[in-house]
């Protein structure tokens, strides 16, 4: 049988040094009416080769990001990713270890956690990080659920221009606490924001990739005690002033691009950062520097009361994993890429993304939706026609088109998101326009 | 093994009770720290705080467990030992002596004798203290 | 060797470079042009280091963890067993792991397949009527079980349900996950069999009562004989049952939690199915349940047109809780499930079930001299556990200490303190993939350090000698809170 090793033989030694007759006797716990007989109504097993082939069937029917040149973004980046970082987050040692309980044998992914911390720290300006979360979108809502803890206040008001799946999720996690959300747009959110507001949920760049302003939000929730909450793009923050700037008290986001694969959105890798006063209260794991007994430096788990198996229904949140496999290529990623590396790949995506933006509102009837506000590697265009059938025909070219935004808002009809990373040359940009080009000029047919 | 004065009076959830006047200083027994283990952060109340018989007042946190304190008294918190918030390890070190936590003005001196002596306490203790 | 391994940020010098970008091809624009000088940057504090540094970096510190893939790792509650090369291969398949979530649904009908087909398998496996992926992990899935519950009562009109009952040797994430949903806890206490106490249930059990969670086979290893007894007087009660699935393995074909009376459950995928832990995820708390709460998963619902065989995306549920993922989930991990369910298939899952069945037991019943076992040594499911309390009583050795002495023979503890039921609790769980001569060694070691603990129990207080480094001060790091590495700051932080 797959995977187990005993065989018949051993199995019969340990049935008698158990003492009992067979395996059923081992059932006795189970009263007779609820076991299970005979064959689970499941599928037959496949033997390695044809199960590879089953697989390989499954994927082929899906038009991915090696074949195709993706222009979704939308919270989920094609990136570059350097050979070293699966090369090395894959090794045994780290993948098939669990969650480092044990600090003396588990030295090698604590040291990576403590490194990643710093680096969520670098990137964000902020203080203290945790060791990782499931994703943007539960950061955010963990940050509303942090903020209302912390200001003992019910309020939660979101800006319109956050990502609509976060936002989502947010309202979930809000509804299921009775607290009240607040979406509020650029415009009212000065005036929503009251003595009974917890925190203000932000986004830059925010969903259609543009700067959002976060100095006067900043001065108008820190005037009512409350806390801001930004969420960002790890990638643009490599050119883009860190959120600790604008005293930011939270700064979450996903870190998906940063060495991990799209996968399908998921798994993901949620970053959290806040105050270093905020550390008592915040959520998640936490890695810190100690020494051994012998003085030697170490690292371990710590601030673990906080935590759900210690304090149960007085935790401060019931998250108890982390995402430390992609926190572990995040790590590798930043590293590889370094300091300028990272930098080179923003202002790659930066320019490679103006440059298509450029290219495509010379084609008729294309003009940008939101086009005095600056945006880093994603931008809304307007279409003549709905982009729905726009996506359909780019597939032919071989082109995964952008977002459509029609479902996102009465405003937003015909809207197009794209994204344009380092991974697409000014060859494909090209054959991007050209192919809009062609199919809009079919269209008007 | 842990000490137990002979001269205090103790609770059931670990706190001991010195009397002097109307004011008792109350912290966590010798048995109560050694379970904790380092003692990393401690939350008390703020004086004037008014406490109620057997009502939590505070936290106590050691590096792998968190427990509640609870007031074996019904008082008005009248100080605290802000001494040991930056110290807590006074209260594995010297938990009858430095590691006090907080004073209280007694509402109630009745509730006293509701409390252990240190031979019941050592009793209750050993007998796994539940 | 040198045990030392530098922080890379220790390693790094000015202007060295690793990966290999491409240079740019379009007209380059300043960026204080494109994004506005006030909104950028004046510097970034990253490392600088070669690719050569990265590779010897991360492989020194892969050789300080300790994984399956380096040895047996019997830490119970946990079910670390091997996790299958195959599907690793299958994950990294870029038709799966090179998917857009939001590309057109007729260009991903295989991942979508897939995650449908995976859903209704589990469904199958523990007897219930749909599954969600979208849970990250375990304690995700609870807290989205309770969000369905609570959404249940309301959708009745059922207000007055506010108090979930779960016993006390429950893990603490149901008591943080019910209280997150705003359920107020009621713990009760177990029998002297470590079991559910029917008179305790009864007595906390009202009209005010929203649910039971209930891990089973429960944290002490023990399968609740009483389940269907306990599942009716909560149902009479006029409340949902919810099973904790962290122990599924031991069920794997030999029983079905759906069939015992549960209402829902969660699963973890990166315990049962074999997905690899990750040093602490990513994983899948994968939630099956029953038609009653079906209208209340979260959405996107992933449908199958019976006519056209095409499968997409329902969003349109007007009963769903809502959103908990920013997508739908860890795909990734769905296909390394799948993988390893197809390569078991119905034969191969019910074997799991036996021999994790029989490896705890054959460990219980060797191990049951030099410890004691919890409650009287009764038949265990998929784990055992001990207590050094005997060990404790006679030299002061504790659980702790004798997990740390395992090290030294080059053995992962136990769980330790857990479940806190059982004090000085050493919670084992070999899972069905270890060997009799794997678990010979691991008994052979465990009865060495029993007369260790009585002959030289100095030895087992100082352990473990013979690793990267020796017991830390977990008091130091609570009170220092060194959360990242401070150098790299005070050079350059960026002014106001």
């Amino acid at each position: 049988m797959a995977y187990i090793s005993n065989t018949d033989t051993d199995r019969l030694e340990m049935l008698k040094a158990i003492g009992v007759n067979s395996f059923t006797d081992l059932l006795a716990p189970i009263p007779e009416a609820i076991r299970w007989q005979g064959d689970l109504p499941i599928p037959p097993a496949l033997d390695e080769h044809n199960l590879y082939r089953h697989l390989s069937a499954l994927a082929a029917r899906n038009a991915n990001a090696e074949q195709m040149a993706c222009y979704l973004g939308a919270g989920i980046y094609d990136h570059f990713r350097p050979a070293v970082v699966g090369a090395l987050a894959s090794r045994g040692e780290f993948a098939t270890a669990y969650t480092p309980y044990q600090p003396e044998m588990s030295q090698g992914m604590l040291q990576a956690v403590y490194e990643f911390q710093t680096m969520i720290c670098g990137l964000t300006g902020m203080e203290i990080s945790n060791a990782s979360m499931y994703d943007a979108a539960t950061s955010l809502a963990e940050a509303a659920l942090m903020a209302v803890h912390t200001t003992g206040r019910e309020q939660v008001v979101v800006l319109n221009n956050v990502h609509p799946n976060y936002r989502e999720v947010v309202r979930t996690y809000m509804r299921s606490s009775s607290l009240e959300y607040v979406e509020a747009s650029t415009q009212t959110v000065l005036d929503l924001i009251t003595a009974n507001t917890a925190c203000v949920l932000t986004q830059s760049p925010d969903f259609f990739g543009c700067i959002q302003e976060l100095a006067p939000i900043s001065a108008a929730i820190h005037a009512v005690g409350g806390l801001l909450v930004v969420a960002s793009d790890p990638v643009a923050l490599a050119l883009l002033k860190p959120p600790a700037q604008y005293d930011a008290d939270v700064v979450v986001g996903e870190g998906q691009s940063l060495g991990n694969a799209m996968a399908f959105g998921g798994p993901l890798l949620g970053f959290f950062a806040c105050k270093k006063k905020y550390v008592r209260s915040f959520p998640g794991r936490i890695v810190g520097g100690t020494v051994d007994a012998e003085g030697r430096r170490g690292y371990t788990m710590t601030l673990r009361t906080r935590e759900q198996d210690i304090r149960r229904e007085k935790a401060t949140s019931n998250i108890c994993t982390n995402q430390s496999l992609l926190a572990l290529s995040a790590t590798i990623y930043l590293s590889a890429l370094g300091k300028n590396g990272l930098i080179t790949a923003a202002d790659l995506s930066l320019q490679k993304a103006h440059y298509a933006c450029t290219e495509l509102c010379k084609l008729p009837g294309v003009s940008m939706l939101m086009p005095d506000r600056p945006f880093f590697k994603e931008f809304a265009l307007r279409l003549p026609v709905d982009p729905e059938n726009v996506n359909e025909k780019l597939i032919a070219y071989g082109i995964i088109g952008g977002l459509s935004l029609t479902p996102y808002g009465s405003d937003l009809k015909n809207g197009w998101l794209i994204c344009v990373t380092e991974t697409k040359t000014r060859a494909d940009i090209d054959a991007l326009v050209m192919a809009v080009g062609n199919i809009l000029s079919e269209g008007t047919h | 093994m842990a000490t137990t004065p002979a001269d205090l009076k103790y609770s059931k959830t670990h706190e001991w009770v010195r009397l002097d006047g109307n004011v008792v200083t109350i912290g966590i027994t010798d048995h109560a720290q050694a379970e904790l283990g380092d003692i990393t952060y401690l939350d008390l109340p703020e004086p004037g705080r008014v406490l109620q018989y057997d009502g939590q007042f505070g936290e106590v946190e050691s590096v792998k467990a968190v427990s509640e304190l609870f007031s074996p008294v019904s008082g008005t918190v009248a100080e605290i030992n802000s001494e040991i918030v930056d110290h807590t390890e006074s209260v594995n070190e010297d938990p009858f002596g430095k590691g006090w936590l907080i004073k209280v003005e007694l509402a109630n001196p009745s509730e006293l004798a509701e409390l252990m002596s240190a031979e019941d306490y050592v009793k209750f203790a050993e007998a796994g203290g539940h | 060797m040198d045990s030392h391994e530098p922080l890379i940020f220790e390693m790094s010098r000015a202007e060295r470079r690793g990966a290999n970008l491409p240079d740019c091809d379009v007209e380059r624009t300043d960026p204080a042009l494109l994004l506005g000088a006030a909104n950028l940057r004046d510097s970034l504090p990253l490392p600088e280091v070669s690719e050569l540094d990265v590779v010897r970096h991360f492989t020194r510190l892969s050789q300080r963890n300790y994984a399956i893939d380096t040895g047996f790792y019997p830490l119970g509650s946990c079910t670390m067993k091997y996790n299958p090369r195959i599907n690793e291969r299958t994950a990294s398949l870029p038709g799966f792991a090179g998917l857009h979530p939001l590309q057109p649904v007729e260009t991903a009908q295989g991942a979508l397949e897939l995650i449908y087909l995976l859903q209704q398998h589990l469904a199958d496996i523990c007897g219930m009527y749909a599954t969600t992926l979208q849970p990250s992990a375990g304690a995700h899935g609870e807290l989205l079980s309770m969000m369905m519950i609570k959404a249940y009562h309301a959708d009745r009109g059922d207000t007055k349900r506010k108090v979930v009952v779960i016993p006390d040797s429950a893990h603490g994430t149901n008591p943080a996950s019910a209280a997150s949903c705003g359920f107020k806890v009621k713990g009760i206490p177990s029998n002297s069999k470590g079991c559910t106490d029917l008179e305790q249930l009864k007595a906390a059990l009202g009209d005010d009562t929203a649910a039971l969670m209930l891990t089973n086979p429960n944290t002490v290893g023990l399968f609740e004989s009483d389940i269907t007894e306990i599942c009716r007087l909560v149902h009479e009660a006029g409340g949902l049952v919810y099973c904790d699935g962290a122990n599924m393995n031991a069920m794997l074909g030999l029983t079905r939690p759906g069939d015992m009376g549960f209402d829902v459950m969660h699963f973890n995928l990166h315990k049962t199915f074999s997905t690899p832990h990750g040093g602490g995820g990513p994983g899948c708390g994968a939630v099956s349940v029953k038609q009653l709460l079906e209208p209340y998963l979260p959405i996107p619902v992933v449908g199958k047109d019976e006519q056209s065989g095409k499968y997409a995306f329902d969003h349109a549920r007007p009963k769903s809780i809502g959103k908990i993922h920013s997508f739908y989930g860890a795909f990734l991990i769905a296909v390394r499930a799948y993988t390893y369910i197809r390569a078991l298939g119905p034969k191969g899952l019910r074997a799991v079930g036996e021999n994790a069945v029989i490896n705890a037991n054959y460990i219980r019943t060797q191990l049951q001299e030099s410890y004691d076992v919890a409650y009287g040594n009764p038949i265990c499911m998929h784990e055992v556990v001990l207590t050094a309390s005997r060990q404790k009583q006679r030299s002061g050795v504790r659980a702790l200490d004798i997990s740390k002495r395992l090290m030294d023979y080059g053995i992962h503890p136990p769980t330790n303190y857990f479940p806190l039921i059982v004090p000085e609790a050493l919670m084992i769980e070999p899972t069905e993939t270890e060997s009799k001569q794997t678990l010979d060694h691991f008994i052979g070691v465990m009865k060495k350090i029993a007369v260790e603990a009585i002959e030289c129990p100095e030895q087992l207080k100082t352990a473990p000698h013979f690793t990267p480094v020796s017991r830390l001060d977990e008091t130091l790091a609570v009170k220092s809170l060194d959360l990242r590495y401070e150098p790299l700051f005070t050079d350059s932080e960026p002014k106001q």
